[in-house]
């Protein structure tokens, strides 16, 4: 809030900046970073072109930013995967096995792992029967119609429910896109930028009770802390930079 | 072959907030205690320590601080016609697990049950008579009144500063308070926290409409505070990371910051984690308890003996322990007979979720338990002729922290992925905020706990199995509340809102509350009751069980504040006659 006239403006026509870039821009340049990052412990290429596509429909990229596919968001799921998560470090595991209740929640035998390795498998080879093609190959109009299919629970799937599949991919999907970038997703912290959330939080005692007054920080990872790119407080907490609006 | 260890006096089964409080007690009325803790030692400083401890994806969605259910879980079932099957990942409720237990990630709300909530049974049919009374309800009278309890809330509120506003001071109504809470003998240790935006359009609107606001009691707390075992905890920063987390400022009350400091320096006790207990070890007579079997991370088994011992796990644990070691007689749906595993009760949570265009809330500038509360919906705080169901609930504007993975509200019809969903989440994260409602939920005899006859723990022993759905009474209370929540809703004037009252079969998926209750109800009659009025198993006498477990049906509140204050009451049984004279105190 206390920053000098010339580093707000800047600060401010940053925002503006990349909120004024294409989103195939935005897309390219985050492609890039992804790029760089990329080193898959688990899922196949056909996987990730499979995830890549799917993430890229469910939160797209568009004049708002960056999707889930930029953000990095396969590259989250595979590390999730790979990781106690992936294989049910903390779940109950042992049988005896039966489909319930939905009340009842999770009861596959199945890993979180071998639930994307089955369900990729069996949607890929419905595609290929219905479209010819892959999944990833499929027309964006077309992706959805399966992606809403899954949804719906209207896709025959073998080793899983439909809806148990889409539920797990959705939720993977919107963890990879607002988790913190340690985690492989979020890149950039396109998703925290998206809705204005400002990550590791400072300590907010002197704004919280600031009704309606809008806070517009730059948002800041733990790996930025752990980075040494944010400046902290006594307590640890970082030292938000505000972008003050001038108008 | 279990190792067998020398005597102690007393012994803890689970060093959470009332096992502390407990131990650190008795160990300076000259007991030599054990504390037995199946998770590992955590304290503030490395376990949530910054900048870690804001990782909504390892807190939140990969329960870092929570049971790990690949050793222990239980089983679920909806009714006794079901196949109970195991919860297999956390959902509905997230016990905790090592030090300090479930109140190492609490969200902090700190309430007194109303008067009303100890007297359920007999003030209902006093006042509505027998037809009122909902079909297969077992609720009943806790064989304690509010007015035994209130010094034992007093010292509850002071050990863990609580913030907040009375509203009734030995009868006096303050304004900015409480009106419908029962007299309190003094003002809350701290002062509230600030009011967040939402709050304060709350607070106007519900005044406006004749209703009676006030801050919610917190124990994230407004400024620092030394309790009387000379712990200090911190003054809050509103960082907005308290529930399902550890507090890095050590601002939020918990074991870790109100009572660990002193009871680690008590000589006369010991701190034993990974010693995991599976069986109270009884005598021949099965009425006195002589020792507890536990085993530690080497797989090694202890006989621990001891004179007096303390249940002091979560809710579940502490009636699964019960049942393990046949402590009590277990309870029997279908012959109605037994008490142990009666009165399984949970909770009924709604709510409402304002939708605005042109207002930020910042709603991730928070505190556990930073809200506005109205309570004319509470207990019996209204007429309840003719509109078919009892109880209540609070209504609280809620600031309790946004973090997107899982707060990110959109308009109801706004679909769930693509494009339109992504417009709407980004427009409304920060111009959104819920009226949560906390709906009691009453006991019924078709629920209950028990052991299951399949699924085993890692150490092969029967898993607790839950059978359990809310009644015809927590849908009609629920329908009832969130439309008058969303009256309030209404007169802030959002452009939208969802209106999400609880009325489907329960379900043990998604998130709703960590406020399982009962199981071991205390009560004035053994045939209706596990524990009497001070926690003290009425079959076996050296065995107390302190927790929430005690419910003998769940209030309109968040439970912490009454486990306190049940936790002193039973303290100063055990203190001022038991140790004097042991044996039954009812």
């Amino acid at each position: 809030m206390d920053e000098s006239g010339g580093r707000r403006r800047f600060l401010k026509s940053v925002g503006a900046l990349s909120a004024a870039i294409p989103a195939a821009a935005a897309a390219q340049h985050a492609d890039h970073a992804a790029a760089k990052a990329e080193k898959y412990m688990f899922l196949s290429p056909a996987e990730v072109a499979f995830l890549d596509a799917a993430v890229a429909r469910l939160i797209p990229a568009d004049d708002l930013g960056a999707g889930a596919k930029e953000a990095g968001v396969t590259y989250f799921i595979d590390q999730q995967l790979f990781g106690a998560w992936g294989t049910m470090a903390k779940m109950y595991r042992q049988g005896p096995h039966a489909e319930g209740t939905p009340q009842q929640g999770y009861q596959s035998p199945l890993t979180p792992q071998e639930v994307y390795r089955t369900a990729i498998a069996e949607i890929n080879a419905a595609c290929a029967k219905q479209y010819s093609q892959p999944f990833a190959k499929l027309t964006a109009a077309e992706q959805d119609e399966v992606l809403h299919a899954l949804d719906e629970g209207k896709f025959a799937l073998d080793a899983v429910t439909p809806r148990f599949f889409f539920n797990l991919l959705l939720d993977n999907t919107i963890e990879g896109f607002f988790s913190d970038p340690i985690y492989g997703g979020n890149r950039e912290k396109v998703g925290w930028k998206l809705v204005g959330f400002p990550g590791v939080a400072a300590a907010y005692t002197a704004h919280v009770d600031k009704h309606g007054v809008p806070y517009d920080a730059l948002p800041v990872s733990i790996e930025d802390i752990l980075q040494g790119k944010s400046a902290l407080d006594e307590h640890g907490h970082p030292k938000h930079v505000l972008l003050v609006r001038k108008d | 072959m279990a190792t067998k260890l020398k005597p102690v006096d007393a012994v803890v089964v689970g060093v959470g907030l009332t096992g502390t409080i407990l131990a650190k007690e008795l160990a300076e009325a000259g007991l030599q205690v054990v504390g037995l803790e199946r998770g590992r030692w955590r304290d503030t400083d490395p376990d949530f320590a910054m900048p870690h401890a804001h990782d909504e994806l390892r807190y939140v969605k990969r329960h870092e601080l929570m049971q790990d259910l690949s050793r222990e879980t239980i089983t679920f079932r909806n009714n006794a016609n079901e196949n109970a099957l195991p919860m297999r990942q956390l959902g509905s409720f997230r016990p905790g697990e090592g030090v300090g237990g479930a109140a190492v990630h609490w969200g902090g709300l700190t309430w007194r049950f109303l008067p009303w909530d100890f007297e359920t049974r007999s003030r209902t049919l006093a006042r509505y008579g027998k037809d009122h009374w909902p079909a297969e309800c077992t609720s009943q009278d806790w064989g304690v009144t509010y007015d035994e309890l209130e010094p034992h809330f007093d010292r509850f509120e002071y050990l863990y500063g609580i913030s907040g506003k009375a509203g009734n001071l030995k009868g006096r109504t303050i304004p900015g308070g409480n009106p419908f809470e029962g007299p309190r003998s003094r003002e809350y240790p701290n002062p509230p926290l600030k009011t967040a935006y939402a709050g304060a359009l709350f607070n106007d609107a519900a005044q406006k409409l004749g209703y009676h606001p006030f801050p919610s009691p917190s124990a994230a707390i407004s400024r620092p505070y030394t309790n009387e075992y000379g712990a200090t905890i911190n003054g809050c920063v509103y960082c907005g990371y308290c529930q399902f987390f550890g507090c890095e400022m050590g601002a939020k009350a918990s074991p870790q910051t109100a009572v660990l400091p002193n009871l680690m320096k008590q000589h006369r006790f010991e701190l034993r984690t990974h010693a995991n207990v599976v069986k109270v070890n009884l005598d021949s007579a099965k009425k006195r308890a002589v020792s507890v079997t536990y085993i530690d991370s080497r797989g090694r088994e202890f006989e621990q003996p001891a004179d007096l011992v303390l249940l002091t796990s979560y809710v579940l644990n502490n009636v699964r322990l019960m049942l393990l070691s046949g402590i009590g007689k277990p309870y029997d749906p279908v012959a109605n007979t037994g008490v142990v595993g009666r009165n399984y009760a949970y909770q009924t949570p709604s709510s409402v979720t304002l939708f605005f265009e042109d207002k930020v809330f910042n709603q991730f500038m928070a505190a556990g338990g930073l809200g506005m509360t109205v309570d004319d919906f509470n207990g019996d705080n209204f007429d309840h002729a003719g509109l078919g169901f009892i109880g209540g609930g609070f209504f609280q504007a809620a600031t309790s922290g946004a973090r997107p993975i899982e707060v990110r509200p959109v308009p109801r019809g706004t679909p769930r992925w693509g494009g339109e969903w992504k417009r709407a989440v980004a427009k409304y994260f920060n111009r959104s905020f819920p009226i949560t409602i906390q709906g009691a939920c009453q006991s019924y005899r078709g629920n209950y706990l028990d052991l299951d006859p399949t699924y085993r723990d890692s150490y092969g022993l029967p898993l607790l199995r839950m059978t359990f759905d809310r009644h015809e009474n927590e849908h009609k209370m629920s329908s009832w509340l969130t439309n008058k929540a969303a009256e309030i809703a209404k007169a802030i004037g959002p452009s939208k809102m969802n209106v999400n009252p609880r009325t489907e079969k329960y379900t043990i998926v998604p998130y709703q509350s960590t406020h399982n209750t009962g199981g071991a109800a205390m009560g004035a009659d053994p045939a209706t009751s596990a524990v009497n009025k001070y926690l003290q198993s009425w079959d076996v006498p050296n065995v107390f069980v302190v927790g929430a477990s005690a419910f003998p049906q769940n209030g309109g509140y968040n439970p912490t504040g009454t486990v306190g204050a049940l936790t002193f009451h039973a303290l100063q049984a055990i203190k001022s006659r038991y140790l004097k004279r042991p044996g039954p105190l009812a």
